[in-house]
């Protein structure tokens, strides 16, 4: 809602200057969005009237203008524009003025032709933002000699309110005057309303077929107005500085009236109305075409005024170019009308439109409005364009109208929910200055029954009319405290281990954690989790993002590709969660931990070797994490593909024999077709296993010695070696106290196709000595097992 | 025994001229050893008469205890001397960075929400989590937020269907937390939240961490106070200036905006403020007691408030961050600088 601040101060014009009265607004729930000058600065410029008009003996273009600016002696000027003509009323800065852009008007000569001030187009007088193409034309009213800054009011600023969509009450002159009146207590004083007596007894036909949705309809008919009429200039500049165009003298009076009073108007060609107004539902596939030229399809759930024979509007939303206001109209038919907010909500945006009417209908008009409305309209529209007003017709569904709200007010819920208590009469007077009454007191009771006005949609209950109180009272004056609560201590379950330190955990690795959409394109989740079934966006802002993830990967590779084009060649990444997987009605939101490592092992540096990492690097880093649960050994890497990773590295991890990630390391194939010509290891396990842990559970530390022996297997090359630690821990009974693995090794030595493995065992009994005997039992069980399970044979 | 003066003047030569700790020994070993020329004068004794013996046996003694004097300096000299070429030789440059001096860091945004959470764990919240494919009843209806309400319009929300869609905000979760808890209820949410914005101060997914009191009593200078207690301390000013005005959110009623002054400029008036010397940096207001009748908690017997801020611009305050969309993109080069 834009405005000017001297059109509110005719209403009501508290003592406060323009940027304390913005303030206050603000502070009032009305947020001021900018306030700015109507005209930019300039002086020296006078109403003038233009005595002859000659052309200009060596210019075609220019014109040589006898100009009486009221000082006495008419003034010659060179005039440029091609609208200049005698008798004209122009805006004429002297020799001497100062014009926008800190231009001053100096005595010249144009073409051999002495010229003494200048005739202003509405451009050169930063009224228009584009350039004008003639000069500003003044009604012939306009007193020569008068200063023209002061006679057009242009010493004005707009004040421009972003208002919250609970508000739509303000979105006028009035409404505004209403809270102003209200914040600084002063009476506000609205123009007189002089009610239009009928003068001839056409009445068009009204009826509403849909009276839910439109249980008021005013009209009346304005026979023999003169269309061509101009609009008032104060007119066109209230409508200017409220950021409305003016159109034609019909248009802009409907225009006029809703920004002063909140009521959107329509006018209709009488001409082209056939029998009776008909308030209806669309019929599917009707068509329309809007007064903004486009054609549309109208849907059954979109209320409409039609006639007998089509559509005319959609009701509340934009009135149709066929029976629009035309330079040929003569008679028209006034439409001044309550749609609920409802049967109009959501109307204009299905058809990609937001009008001001829309605008308001859809947060609520004063349905007591339509009537004062229509006078007020009838009234300017004979003042300015003459004709006849006919009786105004209504068509009203009294069950249908907003039912009268009454909401219980007690001073004991004021004062608990502020932590202070407002004087009665102080409540009383803020109340009914916002238009509400109080009915029913009871002051010593505390308890007042307020009758809300039919303008405010918003106030239904207690906690509307407490915010009320305390939006007039000021939130700033109203106490502080802070809350007391019983000092209870919750529980706290030891064994899980919060998410925050996970995160330490990656960090203290040299990881940086990346946050990503949660939405991906929908090729790369193709191309990183090929079997995943992931809830597509139905409106997604751009088609690359468009489907929810299914995994961390695609975020992750985003990330690198990002970083590696940037050359940072060394990237650690981590993210956590969500991940969606499955059919809407089957889905599955899960928390997961994921992680991408890509480039040299070590940072640069003159300890660091070259080396790139490899999958152990990035197990190492899981396997760090794994080890902070305490549970270190209910976790297991099995070899699996998986579409997106390298067959011969790529392990599904699991948790107690249950399936909760992947690692491995990217496809080449995947790395291919995404240009990546580096290697990258990735992983993601679901968080909660990773943060449900165990207590620590003490073991007596014993205090007789250990034994150790260390041990050489040799075993094909495929043999996974998590098998082989399994059965040595089967067969080394309960007294193993550790198992190393310290030596993978091949080349010289080992037959080819074979690895060596070297292990070392070490035994501990809690309460004796462990002999030599026992342990060498075990240890050729050992490697009877391994060599019956295995083939595995002692290295020489 | 004439000899022994000469004997031990070579002795002594030798002692000086040996210059490794084993040609000391040597010496050492020539000279009093079990076979030394010393050992061997004092084993000559007996060839001596009695009379003289105790004299000469107790010259001898003298000049051994002086050589092995000598010896044990000339010894801790050579030692000495061994230690200082070996810590020579050990020096290295100080200066040269350490091994291995890898460390990450958390994104921006979490270090802010972790921030949060901890200075609200104080006062007794906790953190709440839940879903972030909400349904239309969760994230609207609950919120006294009814289809064709123009607050939808607030937020533009991503739809998968007619009934399910990206929480636009955290609030669902303060819901699904009211329908299983009793008051007291003291909760913060942290979570990513979706609106259907991209351009250069919107993007379609961001970060909100929202907080919710219930219990008896609650008043809105209740709120007022936590909200400046908070501010204060999360910018680590007790002067910073704030201020609530009014507003609407359907959820809340009374509702308020809350400003501080401008930490960029302390309110002088700077272009992150737009000249004002405010900025606008939370919601908040006292829960409407629809909410809580949609929860199933009493309205006339509890109260509560509940307030909500959007986390990259609480962290582009605290860090002067000037661009929102770094916060996604994962450069390196940006992530590095909150480590």
């Amino acid at each position: 809602m834009k405005f000017s601040e001297q059109w509110l101060r005719e209403w009501v014009s508290p003592s406060l200057s323009t940027q304390a009265l913005a303030d206050q607004i603000t502070m009032a729930g009305l947020e001021v969005d900018a306030v700015a000058d109507v005209a930019a600065e300039f002086s020296g410029v006078v109403v003038a009237e233009v005595i002859s008009r000659e052309a200009h003996p060596d210019a075609d273009k220019l014109s040589l203008c006898r100009v009486d600016d009221g000082s006495g002696e008419p003034v010659q000027v060179v005039c440029g524009a091609p609208n200049v003509a005698a008798g004209q009323k122009v805006a004429f800065a002297r020799v001497g003025a100062v014009l926008p852009g800190d231009f001053t008007i100096k005595k010249a000569k144009l073409r051999g032709a002495e010229s003494r001030g200048m005739i202003c187009s509405a451009s050169e007088l930063g009224l228009e933002e584009e350039t004008s193409p003639g000069i500003l034309e003044l009604p012939a009213s306009a007193p020569v000699g008068e200063d023209f800054r002061g006679w057009m009011g242009l010493d004005d600023r707009t004040i421009e309110v972003d208002l919250t969509p609970n508000r739509g009450d303000c979105l006028s002159v009035k409404g505004m005057a209403r809270e102003v009146g209200a914040l600084n207590r002063l009476t506000v004083r609205p123009p007189e309303l002089v009610e239009q007596p009928a003068t001839h007894e056409v009445v068009f036909p009204v009826a509403v077929s849909a009276p839910e949705a439109c249980p008021r309809y005013v009209g009346r008919v304005v026979r023999g107005i003169d269309v061509s009429a101009e609009t008032p200039l104060w007119m066109v500049e209230r409508l200017r500085r409220s950021g409305v165009r003016p159109i034609n003298a019909v248009v802009d009076i409907t225009n006029y009236v809703m920004l002063e009073l909140g009521q959107p108007m329509h006018a209709f060609d009488l001409a082209n109305l056939a029998q009776a107004i008909d308030v209806r539902h669309a019929r599917d596939g009707e068509t329309l075409v809007l007064l903004d030229g486009q054609e549309v399809t109208l849907r059954a759930d979109t209320l409409l005024i039609a006639d007998a024979e089509k559509p005319l509007a959609i009701a509340g939303v934009m009135g149709g170019e066929h029976s629009g206001v035309s330079d040929a109209t003569r008679d028209v038919f006034l439409e001044s009308a309550f749609f609920a907010p409802l049967a109009v909500a959501g109307q204009a945006r299905t058809y990609g439109l937001h009008t001001d009417a829309s605008h308001r209908f859809e947060r609520g008009v004063d349905p007591d409005l339509t009537l004062p409305a229509i006078e007020r309209a009838t009234a300017l529209l004979l003042a300015i364009a003459g004709g006849e007003a006919g009786p105004i017709s209504e068509t009203v569904s009294p069950d249908h109208l907003p039912a009268a709200r009454r909401v219980t007010l007690r001073a004991a819920r004021v004062q608990q929910c502020l932590d202070m208590a407002i004087p009665d009469a102080d409540m009383v007077d803020i109340l009914e200055r916002l238009g509400m009454r109080v009915v029913d007191a009871d002051a010593d009771a505390g308890v007042w029954q307020v009758e809300v006005p039919s303008w405010r949609f918003d106030v239904a209950i207690e906690e509307d009319l407490i915010e009320e109180l305390a939006r007039i009272y000021g939130y700033n004056r109203l106490p502080v405290r802070r809350p007391a609560a019983r000092l209870a201590l919750s529980a706290d379950d030891e064994a899980r281990r919060p998410l925050a330190q996970l995160r330490r955990q990656f960090v203290a690795r040299g990881y940086q954690e990346a946050i990503s959409y949660s939405f991906v394109a929908p090729d790369l989740q193709a191309l990183l989790a090929p079997d995943a079934v992931a809830p597509r966006l139905a409106n997604p802002i751009s088609s690359d993002m468009s489907v929810m993830r299914a995994s961390l990967f695609p975020g992750l590779v985003k990330a690198l590709m990002h970083n590696l084009n940037r050359q940072q060649n060394r990237v650690r990444l981590f993210e956590t969660g969500l991940v969606f997987r499955g059919e809407l009605d089957a889905l599955e939101q899960t928390a997961m931990v994921g992680a991408l490592v890509c480039g040299s092992r070590d940072p640069e540096g003159w300890t660091a070797g070259r080396d790139t990492v490899d999958f152990f690097d990035l197990k190492g880093d899981l396997e760090s994490i794994l080890a902070m649960s305490g549970q270190g050994g209910q976790w297991r890497f099995e070899a699996q593909p998986h579409p997106a990773l390298h067959p011969g590295q790529s392990a599904r991890v699991l948790r107690d024999g249950v399936p909760v990630g992947w690692i491995g390391a990217l496809h080449p194939a995947v790395r291919s077709e995404l240009g990546l010509k580096v290697d990258a290891f990735v992983f993601e396990v679901e968080q909660e296993a990773l943060v449900a842990g165990q207590l620590p559970r003490f073991v007596p530390l014993s205090r007789y010695p250990e034994v150790r022996r260390d041990l050489a297997l040799v075993v094909a090359e495929d043999v996974p070696v998590q098998a082989l630690l399994d059965t040595l821990r089967e067969q080394a009974g309960e007294w193993l106290a550790d198992l190393a693995l310290f030596d993978v090794y091949q080349g010289a030595g080992v037959a080819e196709g074979y690895k060596s493995l070297a292990l070392g065992l070490t035994w501990q009994h809690p309460s004796r000595t462990l002999n030599d005997e026992e342990i060498n039992q075990l240890v050729d069980a050992i490697v009877a097992e391994s060599k019956r399970r295995f083939g595995a044979e002692l290295r020489g | 025994m004439e000899h022994l003066s000469t004997l031990v003047n070579e002795a002594r030569q030798a002692i000086q001229a040996a210059d490794t700790v084993a040609s000391l020994d040597e010496v050492r070993v020539r000279y009093l050893g079990k076979k030394g020329e010393i050992t061997a004068l004092l084993k000559s004794l007996g060839q001596l008469p009695a009379e003289e013996r105790p004299q000469a046996g107790e010259r001898i003694n003298q000049a051994k205890q002086a050589l092995n004097g000598d010896i044990e300096a000339r010894r801790r000299a050579l030692e000495q001397a061994a230690l200082e070429a070996r810590l020579a030789a050990e020096r290295v440059d100080v200066t040269l960075p350490g091994r291995d001096r890898v460390a990450g860091g958390l994104h921006p945004v979490t270090r802010t929400l972790e921030r949060i959470e901890g200075l609200f764990a104080h006062i007794g919240f906790e953190v709440a989590v839940g879903p972030e494919i909400e349904d239309d009843y969760h994230n609207f209806e609950a919120l006294n937020i009814p289809a064709h309400h123009p607050a939808r319009g607030m937020a533009d929300t991503f739809y998968f269907d007619a009934t399910r869609l990206l929480r636009t905000h955290t609030s669902p979760v303060q819901v699904r937390t009211m329908e299983t808890q009793a008051p007291p209820i003291r909760i913060v949410c942290p979570g990513r939240v979706y609106r259907s914005d991209s351009d250069l101060t919107h993007t379609p997914m961001f970060h909100q961490i929202e907080g919710l009191l219930v219990d008896e009593g609650v008043s809105f200078a209740d709120l007022k106070g936590t909200i400046e207690d908070f501010l204060h301390a999360f910018f680590e000013r007790d002067d910073l200036s704030v201020r609530f005005r009014p507003s609407y959110f359907p959820f809340t009623e009374p509702s308020a905006e809350v400003d501080i002054q401008c930490v960029m400029c302390s309110g002088d008036g700077c272009r992150v403020c737009s000249h004002s010397g405010w900025i606008e940096i939370m919601g908040c207001g006292m829960v409407h007691p629809e909410v809580f009748r949609h929860s199933g908690i009493d309205a006339e017997s509890y109260t509560g408030f509940a307030f909500g801020m959007g986390a990259e611009r609480l962290a582009m305050l605290r860090y002067g961050v000037n661009d929102l969309r770094l916060f996604f993109e994962n450069d390196l080069r940006f992530l590095r600088q909150f480590a």
